[in-house]
């Protein structure tokens, strides 16, 4: 299978562990990822805040890369996957939007290619059963609070990526795994997402109420599925015990480095050493299986 | 919070602008509050979401721009995904924001749009963000220079932030694009 892969400008940064182990783990699933030539920033909040036809057409510059491949488009950040999805909608459903949009790419898109996250990819185009068939290690029953944040799951008549208060995606690709996904409240909340620099204080409240609420029940990590969520969850628990005093230890992991473990590929392919929170308890259950 | 706000004529004030802005009726928004409890920052902000609602059918001004609700929002859409009457409340605070940046209305707390510039800034130049530069012009703007030095080593260490320029991307349509866009000002922040 053969798809665009849109990579977000986090990927080649902030979240180059996002990148590796999500590729690592198409190249084990023989999913073949092609980055469109030129492919560029997707406007992210700052575009969203300014403009609707930049929001809008930002993605849609890629989009059209994408349709020129005959291909669908896979991102793997979250905040990338709402606004190439956004996008879409208000150029499919909008002949002015379109307009605008076509005008300012300078040719004309459609907003029809199909947009979704690996997330997705995994589950709807390859299958649970046939990646399980694949495994060669498990996550032996390791308890995995899933975090899916506000991105992937609204608004929900666009993104249409899963219920859109108690989602269960992750969580069954967990639960295949061997883990044991953890029912608990906070799976869609806000962990502050583009605020880390201009509103650390609000950050630092939302991370910590997350991470108290997996704490309490029980998690021995957190799973996400965005670059967003990983880096405020993981990078402010130092920060919360400075304001705070509570104190967190809690490895806040990619999905697909979850599964690449399982996989059998390793660590250091996964980027797992790039975490703030260290995984290596988590690593040596796994690896010891 | 009291709200503050002496009644004129009805429909006066931004509520007219913000509507047509957002394309969002507000008038079938009956106060139920449900939108401020699931907000993330409902409680911290001065004004819910439901208050900004209240105060725009109360007739509020250019004055309700500079609640910090409006730079503080996030865009995370729980609250139109709660609202009982499909209000798409997070459709308003982008119009707010798009008429604070069209009015000058003076800098929030945190500047975040300091922080947009900062960022489309780098995307027009590259074509991709670039975080150093992103956030060095970011920090100079807003003098929080020392605030969050102490993680850079150790991401630099764990390769956790690129030092080299983005490459490889189509900027030629990118600069197309903010040209063909370009948001313009009432009068400059
Ligand atoms: S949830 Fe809807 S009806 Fe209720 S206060 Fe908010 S905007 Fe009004
Ligand atoms: S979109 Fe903004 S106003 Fe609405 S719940 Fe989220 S942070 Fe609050």
């Amino acid at each position: 299978m053969k798809y665009a892969y849109f990579p977000g400008c986090s990927a080649h940064s902030t979240a180059r562990d996002s990148h590796m182990s999500t590729l690592a783990v198409a190249h084990a699933l023989d999913i073949e990822m092609v980055e469109p030539i030129g492919w560029s920033c997707c406007g992210a909040t700052a575009a969203h805040q300014t403009g609707r036809v930049l929001a809008a057409a930002l993605p849609a510059a890629n989009l059209v890369l994408a349709q020129h491949m005959g291909m669908d488009m896979v991102a793997t950040c979250a905040a990338c996957y709402n606004r190439l999805k956004i996008a879409n909608f208000e150029i499919s459903h909008s002949p002015e939007m379109r307009e605008h949009v076509s005008d300012a790419i300078g040719r004309d898109y459609d907003g029809s290619v199909r947009v979704i996250h690996f997330v997705e990819l995994l589950i709807k185009d390859i299958g649970l059963k046939s990646i399980r068939s694949k495994l060669k290690k498990s996550l032996d029953n390791l308890k995995v609070a899933c975090f899916y944040g506000c991105l992937l799951v609204r608004p929900h008549d666009v993104m249409q990526f899963d219920d859109p208060e108690n989602p269960t995606s992750l969580d069954n690709l967990v639960n295949m795994m061997g883990g044991e996904s953890l029912d608990w409240p906070h799976k869609v909340e806000c962990c502050g997402g583009g605020l880390s620099l201009t509103r650390t204080d609000v950050v630092i409240r939302l991370t910590d109420s997350i991470l108290a609420m997996a704490q309490e029940s029980g998690a021995e990590c957190i799973a996400v599925a965005c670059p967003m969520c990983q880096s405020n969850l993981d990078m402010r628990q130092k920060d919360i015990t400075k304001a705070t005093g509570r104190k967190y230890n809690m490895p806040i992991i990619y999905t697909t480095q979850l599964l690449g473990l399982c996989l059998g590929l390793s660590p250091k392919e996964l980027g797992l050493e790039k975490l703030i929170v260290p995984a290596d308890k988590i690593i040596e259950v796994i690896e010891g299986k | 919070m009291t709200i503050r706000i002496t009644k004129k004529s009805s429909r006066s004030g931004i509520v007219g602008n913000i509507e047509e802005l957002s394309g969002v009726n507000l008038s079938t928004c009956y106060q139920c509050k449900k939108c401020s409890s699931g907000c993330p920052v409902g409680d911290l902000a001065g004004s819910p979401p439901s208050e900004i609602i209240r105060r725009l059918h109360l007739g509020a001004d250019e004055e309700l721009l500079e609640s910090d609700i409006v730079w503080m929002c996030m865009s995370c859409e729980t609250c139109s995904a709660r609202c009982p009457m499909g209000i798409d409340i997070a459709a308003v605070m982008d119009a707010l924001r798009a008429l604070a940046l069209k009015k000058g209305t003076p800098a929030p707390e945190g500047n975040v749009p300091l922080f947009n510039r900062a960022l489309l800034t780098t995307v027009k130049l590259f074509g991709r963000t670039y975080d150093m530069g992103m956030i060095a012009a970011y920090k100079l703007g807003a003098h929080k220079f020392l605030q969050d030095t102490g993680k850079f080593p150790e991401m630099l260490k764990k390769k956790k932030i690129a030092l080299i320029l983005p490459r490889g991307s189509d900027k030629k349509t990118v600069r197309r694009i903010f040209r063909k866009t370009q948001v313009k000002r009432d009068s400059k922040p």
